[in-house]
């Protein structure tokens, strides 16, 4: 196959490609440019937009022998994933910029370029396995669970995996990832791993927002209305948050309070008891099958919420354009516009934008 | 089969200048030690110099050398800013310059206080001379291209120094791109006089005709007031301290003597294939325009505009067929910018992006031309369907 290498100049890429190369596919790399912004220089565990992310990713396909080229994506990231980023924390959600990277830019604008230069496939680093069973072509976690990613393809479509490739799937382990590359001269080996978000150049992304969101001062409400503390920007909070709370009003029963909701347009905060940040279901409208649609409108699954929460079985229903999720055991704070994604034991059912979140229990103020 | 049509990124090494150079790094000596060895490697540098001097039509002293077009352009404007009259603070700068000059002037705007006066590129690429010579009056300096390294178009260079010199404004001319190709005769166009205004400084580069990459001269005026920017030992007049690279003078003026030796066969050789390949594009590729002066015209340069085909999906189809082209000026992180060139030739920004420069060299042949117009027009078609990254 024709196989485009999406060379992000990280190790996981870099040997993702060269494993490709060493299945004897015809491998282009490509960097995708994605941040004009920032820093040129890498500094901590930050990555994937400086200059010395697309040397180290240039430098790995010199190794590799293989074509490279840098590939200007950056307009399309900033409408796509960074002002949508902004966008989401405007409304009060809580978005996945990474998710939203998939969705739009590597498996949509990248694919769809890949394919019409003539590819076949593009190839990335992601720890996720690709299953082609008798029902055509399944996506399942990885068999490393601790990096496991098929939560952040869940948005992938059966036509995207159809044309997607991720040789790191079956790899016991990222050590053997590190190892490998040691051993085959890439000296991204001992790069530091990029868990940040990528186009928030300091980590900082309460004061990247404040920047752009604004910084206003609002109060933080209990949830009879009464004020019990001010902040400086309801965008900083996060629902089931409880660092941070400058709360002048000690609560009735002296227990610790949470972030219960966020409203953007009032800049309001509100908070409340941990026991009212049990969710017992969640629903939304966009929602996405990956591969083949549920045979059934009503089945069980496993419902992740976050890239790094634990699966919870549930009972799904489709009902009207509508997926609702109800997990056996209550979540334990949801924000709206995060992703929730379905699983059936390993392999991805779909996935949708949490956009509407029913209380468990009545508790108190 | 590699085919190579980006002579004007860079061209080969010369065999000629290879050998120079290594004949001259045999021998040990720093030209500025008094010893017999110094004096013998400063016997190799200024044999050199003299042989670029009389290439370049100035004399021997007038000769800078430099590690390149880059460094000399900077020496040039930066140079002749902080050594400018009083009272004098604007810059006069043509649309469409290299990076390295209009990058430079921005930066003596932000950082100086310079103000820049601007004048707009005819339909072809040229530079008015009436245009040209009406932003003088009163200003620090002037810079222009003899000729433009992207669209291929040739400025009447003679016109541009006597307008500089009536106005009494210092001139410096880019010639990188000109030099080797068309002829470039620093004393002819500057004329007699013992005055700081006129043409006082010239870039030229050595990679560009053969010679080393890391190589290039500033022909300075000896009447020219101009500022060194990296100060040291003193060496050449202390306008650029630093121990002088034998090596690579020696074989830059071998480079130079030969482009110029050449230039006027290979001009009509060059010319000839190019032609071949303009019109067999525009024949075969529908829509295909090219841009830039048909007449006054670096004879190797062609130059397209390709509606609706992005230049940057060109060129990586292209390269997957063994060509390698230019969309204009790299960039460091590799990514095709808008060419500012096209944008002044009054194109859009998205035509900006549409656009592939072939330039032919020393190599180029017929089978060159043939690879070209066998491999464009489906790469065309395909760029054309295919979306934008």
């Amino acid at each position: 196959m024709r196989i485009l290498a999406a060379m992000s100049g990280g190790v996981d890429s870099a040997v993702a490609a060269a494993r490709a190369v060493d299945a004897g596919h015809d491998v282009v790399g490509v960097h995708l440019a994605l941040s004009r912004a920032g820093g040129t220089l890498r500094t901590g565990s930050r990555g994937c937009c400086t200059i010395e992310d697309a040397m180290d990713a240039r430098r790995a396909a010199d190794r590799l022998g293989i074509p490279f080229y840098v590939w200007d994506f950056s307009e399309r990231f900033r409408d796509d994933v960074i002002e949508d980023f902004v966008a989401e924390y405007r409304a009060g959600r809580t978005p996945n910029p990474c998710m939203r990277c998939n969705e739009r830019i590597k498996f949509a604008a990248l694919l769809e370029r890949a394919l019409e230069l003539g590819f076949d496939a593009v190839c990335t680093g992601h720890y996720a396995t690709l299953v082609d069973g008798p029902r055509g072509r399944e996506l399942h976690r990885a068999s490393d669970a601790a990096k496991d990613q098929s939560y952040v393809l869940g948005v992938l479509t059966a036509e995207q995996l159809a044309h997607t490739y991720f040789p790191l799937g079956a790899t016991p382990s990222k050590t053997v990832v590190r190892a490998e590359a040691e051993a085959r001269g890439l000296t991204v080996a001992h790069k530091p791993d990029s868990h940040d978000i990528c186009f928030i150049p300091d980590g900082d992304t309460r004061g990247w927002l404040a920047e752009r969101v604004g910084a206003e001062r609002g109060e933080i409400l209990d949830r009879s209305g009464a004020v019990v503390g001010s902040h400086d920007g309801a965008h900083a909070f996060t629902v089931g948050q409880r660092r941070g709370l400058q709360l002048g009003v000690p609560a009735p029963d002296g227990k610790p309070r949470f972030v219960l909701e966020v409203r953007p347009v009032s800049n309001t905060v509100v908070v409340g008891p941990k026991e009212a940040l049990a969710t017992a279901e969640i629903a939304g409208e966009r929602f996405t099958w990956s591969g083949r649609a549920p045979e059934s409108s009503a089945f069980s699954c496993d419902v992740q919420i976050r890239a790094h929460a634990d699966p919870v079985p549930a009972e799904a229903v489709l009902e009207g354009g509508m997926l609702t999720v109800r997990p056996r055991d209550p979540f334990d704070g949801v924000a709206p516009g995060q992703t929730a994604v379905l699983y059936d034991g390993t392999r991805v059912i779909g996935q949708f934008t949490i956009d509407r979140t029913v209380s468990a229990v009545p508790v108190g103020v | 089969m590699a085919v190579y049509l980006d002579h004007a990124a860079t061209t080969p090494l010369r065999p000629e200048a290879r050998e120079a150079w290594l004949a001259a790094t045999e021998a040990v000596g720093n030209p500025s030690s008094i010893h017999g060895a110094g004096q013998h490697a400063r016997r190799l540098l200024e044999d050199a110099r003299e042989r670029l001097a009389e290439v370049l039509d100035c004399d021997p002293i007038e000769v800078i050398l430099t590690s390149g077009g880059t460094e000399s352009i900077n020496l040039a404007l930066k140079g002749l800013w902080w050594e400018r009259g009083d009272d004098r603070d604007a810059v006069v700068l043509p649309d469409g310059e290299h990076h390295a000059t209009l990058d430079t002037v921005e930066w003596l705007h932000a950082h100086e206080g310079a103000h820049l006066r601007g004048v707009a590129l005819d339909g072809v690429g040229r530079i008015p001379a009436e245009a040209f010579a009406a932003t003088l009056p009163g200003a620090a300096l002037a810079t222009a291209l003899v000729a433009n390294n992207e669209i291929g178009t040739v400025n009447d260079a003679p016109a541009l120094s006597a307008a500089a010199a009536d106005a009494g404004v210092p001139l410096h001319l880019d010639a990188v791109a000109a030099f080797g190709h068309v002829p470039v005769r620093y004393a002819a166009w500057r004329g007699g006089g013992a005055s700081g205004s006129g043409l006082v400084a010239l870039s030229v580069s050595a990679h560009k005709i053969g010679g080393p990459v890391g190589v290039g001269a500033l022909v300075v005026s000896r009447h020219a007031g101009i500022a060194a920017l990296q100060h040291g030992g003193g060496q050449q007049r202390g306008l650029r301290s630093g121990t002088q690279d034998v090596a690579g003078a020696a074989a830059f003026a071998v480079a130079a003597e030969l482009a110029e030796r050449e230039r006027e066969s290979e001009s009509v050789r060059l010319a000839a294939l190019r032609d071949r390949l303009t019109a067999g594009i525009v024949d075969l590729v529908p829509g295909a325009v090219p841009l830039g002066d048909p007449q006054h015209r670096l004879p190797g340069n062609a130059h397209f505009l390709f509606p609706g085909a992005w230049g940057e999906t060109l060129l990586f189809l292209l390269d997957q067929r063994g060509i390698s082209v230019s969309t204009g000026s790299a960039c460091q992180a590799g990514v095709p910018e808008p060419s500012h060139v096209v944008l002044a030739l009054g194109r859009t920004d998205a035509e900006a992006r549409q656009v592939l420069r072939f330039t032919l060299g020393a190599t180029s042949s017929e089978a060159d031309v043939d690879a070209v117009l066998r491999e464009l027009p489906a790469a065309v078609e395909r760029a054309r369907s295919a979306s934008r990254s």
